[in-house]
């Protein structure tokens, strides 16, 4: 590599690491999701998380992160970066002014596939993966591309003054209601509400909540697009929030069953990630803890209440990633404290206008999100079946569309030998009888 | 001959095969089942789902023994088996009408009394 004297290196140290931590957080993601699922849908369930990490990210490579990040208009960036023409290792782009565009451009990509893959929790155990393989492929570029645009590259939400550090609108508010969207276009699992669809691996919800956690350091500290004071403290407010929402969710669970339980604890810790990430580089660490334990409340009652609609929306992207990222908005918009972000204070240091801009711009992303996530999923469905047969849905995803289970002993398996000596006898066989 | 047929509480079957080992009954399978007896269902929460566990884990213990082994076979089972709450399990003693010991082609009670 070239050394440019404007090129930090501490600062390309820390969002090169950044940049991985995140990236970390779709497998973890997942397993998440995975282990919230059924025995015959779980491997399903992950590669839908997975293979956002290959679709999703060509897509973000060749056209996504020109129409997010190019200046364009307010309303959308145009195709100067496309096919990654300039996204090379000069310093002093307005974006990252101290690293190389090519890992801004990669810092970001990693933002653009978790939130890709978060949508998957709406619509797990019905949607046909080539469909799915599509809808991830073209979600990335016509409904994050722009909403990113909106917020962090140069269009009217972030003109307008709405803060959001690292994607509390961008990323959660847009895949909690994306994933509602398409659970009610894909429709419901066949046997939703006239069965129990029970975790088959709680410890993979647990095991994915801590990655994900893990990888929630670059998320938020890599938002300060620089190894400084901002990134430290995007940092500590990661690792306190959530705590925050673990003791009050644990406390929710124990006064609801008496119990606290694993995948509300596993759920906690992830609902406190989402809230804090809107505020974690505006708020001082005694207000992340705040906002930690305050967010627990509005995604548990949200989770209790879905559970009881008719709308599958699976593993309540929606409760947990809207409901969630929009609290932590909101919010941001109370606890703000300019002399900790030098940016812009909240209502409760002088400022509440704030509150309104938080709140537009929560609607903004959640209308464009639900809009653009229906036409998208209409115009696949007039093109490709969205939905998995009910007979495929009942024998299972993992062996209907993949060819796979999970787990199986090999009992009552028989190896298929190859072509040359079976087949004649088969036919032979065939013309006996 | 009989064939015995316990169903019993898989944190007894341990307490259950100790009792036969000490009756001195050898020979035996043991299958992990699940079922209902009557006892109180337990509930379960997963975020805002509430399920109801019907079926509970069982341990079931298949023994083929001569008629004078039933007795010594019932009271091992039932004495090691029993907590006094529901959901104990059951015992079953069934007719045979054939034996064979497929290693040496043994028939009936010789097919069931241990070697050596």
């Amino acid at each position: 590599m070239t050394t440019t004297p404007a090129l930090n290196g501490a600062d390309l140290a820390w969002m090169m690491t950044a940049t991985a931590l995140v990236l970390l957080m779709t497998p973890a993601l997942g397993f998440f999701y995975g282990g919230m699922t059924g025995n015959k849908n779980v491997l399903n369930t992950i590669l839908m998380s997975f293979t956002t990490l290959g679709f999703s990210l060509v897509a973000w490579a060749l056209v996504g992160y020109s129409l997010a990040f190019s200046p364009g208009s307010a309303v959308l960036g145009d195709l100067r970066w496309a096919l990654l023409n300039s996204v090379n290792l000069a310093p002093g782009q307005s974006l990252s002014p101290t690293i190389a565009p090519v890992i801004y451009m990669a810092f970001q990509a990693t933002f653009a596939i978790i939130t890709t893959a978060l949508v998957s929790g709406g619509i797990i155990g019905r949607m046909r993966f080539q469909a799915y393989l599509v809808f991830i492929t073209l979600w990335i570029v016509c409904v994050y591309a722009p909403i990113a645009h909106w917020v962090w590259g140069g269009g009217w939400l972030g003109a307008l003054g709405a803060l959001d550090f690292a994607g509390g609108t961008v990323v959660h508010v847009n895949a909690g209601v994306a994933a509602l969207v398409a659970a009610l276009v894909v429709g419901n699992r066949r046997d939703y509400g006239r069965q129990a669809f029970v975790p088959g691996n709680v410890p993979f919800v647990l095991l994915g909540a801590s990655l994900l956690w893990f990888g929630w350091f670059g998320f938020n500290g890599g938002s300060a697009v620089a190894s400084n004071g901002l990134a430290a403290l995007a940092f500590v407010n990661t690792f306190l929030a959530p705590a925050g929402t673990m003791v009050v969710w644990a406390l929710l669970d124990m006064r609801r069953t008496g119990k606290v339980t694993a995948i509300g604890i596993a759920s906690a810790i992830v609902v406190g990630l989402v809230v804090i990430t809107p505020a974690s580089g505006f708020v001082p660490p005694i207000w992340a803890l705040v906002m930690g334990g305050l967010g627990a409340v509005p995604s548990y009652y949200a989770m209790q209440w879905r559970a009881r609609t008719p709308v599958d929306e699976s593993l309540d992207v929606f409760a947990g990633h809207a409901v969630g990222g929009a609290t932590g908005a909101i919010l941001t918009g109370v606890f703000a404290v300019k002399a900790w972000n030098t940016v812009q204070n909240g209502l409760i240091a002088g400022n509440p206008q704030q509150l309104l801009i938080q709140a537009l711009a929560v609607a903004g992303a959640a209308a464009y999100s639900a809009l653009g996530t229906f036409v998208l999923l209409k115009l696949i469905g007039t093109v490709m079946p969205l939905r998995a047969t009910r007979q495929d849905q009942a024998q299972g995803m993992d062996p209907t569309q993949h060819g796979e289970e999970a787990y199986t002993g090999g009992e009552g398996t028989v190896l298929v030998l190859p072509e040359i000596s079976p087949q004649p006898k088969l036919e032979s066989a065939r013309a006996k009888a | 001959m009989k064939i015995i047929v316990a169903i019993v509480r898989p944190e007894r079957a341990n307490d259950v095969l100790e009792a036969l080992y000490r009756a001195e009954v050898r020979g035996l399978s043991v299958s992990r089942v699940q079922g209902h007896g009557g006892e109180l269902e337990r509930m379960e929460t997963y975020r805002g789902m509430t399920v109801k566990v019907e079926l509970t884990e069982k341990v079931r213990f298949e023994i083929g023994v001569s008629d004078h082994f039933v007795e010594p076979t019932v009271r091992a089972i039932m004495l090691a088996a029993r907590t006094g709450e529901v959901g104990d399990g059951k015992i079953f003693v069934l007719p045979v009408e054939k034996v064979y010991r497929i290693r040496t082609g043994e028939e009936d009670s010789a097919a069931v009394t241990p070697v050596g």
